[in-house]
């Protein structure tokens, strides 16, 4: 019997194969998303945990690979989701001149914060297609949505960032 | 300017305030891991409910205050 048809017929040997031959790749793709290494570690397990549960709905016949990147990326998801690390942006601004290379380097910090307070969903997207460059169809097939959505996705958290922008720069050029 | 642009200009700030992930390998065999959660959730998947533990109480209760529904539930199972 093909390994595949072992691990749907929930044999931990076929299991344990599948996991040593994946587990890499599920970490690279994950630790993408939510850059942390520990966090994606854990996420690695939940996926692979996820995978064993849903296992019987499993084609033998299907891209495992696939399988287990969409998994990944909605355990990925999920985590975007119920995790709190978007923090507020601060409300006090340096009364520095625009041009000076400070505020260069606060801008980008204040774009850092206003990325981390995207919702989860652009976050995903604009994080594996702005930061990471991946293709559209590859995020598309990985998140379980069209193309076009995907660079939909990718406009609204770009218009998102810019607005939080000029509302910086905006503050900054009124001081 | 356009949304290609915007994207690409927003692209750049981006990475300069972002850096991609370039380490992305994996440091450690996770599987231990693994075999971990897996005893685990097998672990509490035979745990008792406590939605039947209230049910067994309950019976256990009707039995001690009325022991003359002992025949019948008897006769019923």
């Amino acid at each position: 019997m093909e390994l595949l048809e072992r691990f749907a017929s929930g044999e931990l040997e076929a299991f344990e194969a599948l996991f040593r031959q994946h587990q890499k790749e599920v970490y690279a793709w994950i630790v993408r998303i939510v850059r942390d290494t520990g966090i994606a570690e854990d996420l690695t397990v939940e996926t692979f945990w996820r995978i064993y549960k849903s296992r019987s709905r499993f084609d033998p016949g299907g891209n495992f690979r696939a399988w287990a990147r969409r998994i990944a990326t909605n355990a990925a998801l999920d985590h975007l989701r119920h995790s709190r690390r978007e923090t507020e942006l601060p409300e006090d601004l340096t009364s520095t001149a625009v041009a000076d290379p400070a505020i260069r380097s606060e801008t980008r910090e204040r774009l850092k914060q206003a990325f981390f307070q995207l919702p989860a969903k652009y976050r995903l997207v604009a994080t594996l297609a702005l930061i990471e460059g991946e293709p559209y169809n590859d995020i598309a097939e990985a998140a379980g949505i069209s193309a076009t959505l995907v660079k939909v996705r990718v406009f609204r958290a770009v218009r998102m960032l810019r607005k939080k922008l000029h509302t910086f720069a905006a503050e900054v050029n009124a001081k | 300017m356009s949304n290609e642009e915007n994207s690409k200009e927003m692209k750049n700030l981006l990475k300069q305030a972002i850096a991609p992930i370039k380490d992305a390998e994996l440091r450690r065999d996770l599987w231990p891991q693994m075999l971990r959660k897996l005893d685990e959730q097998s672990a509490s998947a035979v745990n008792v409910p406590w939605f039947d533990w209230a049910l067994a109480a309950i019976l256990g209760a009707a039995l001690v205050f009325f022991p003359g529904s002992i025949p019948a539930l008897l006769y019923h199972l």
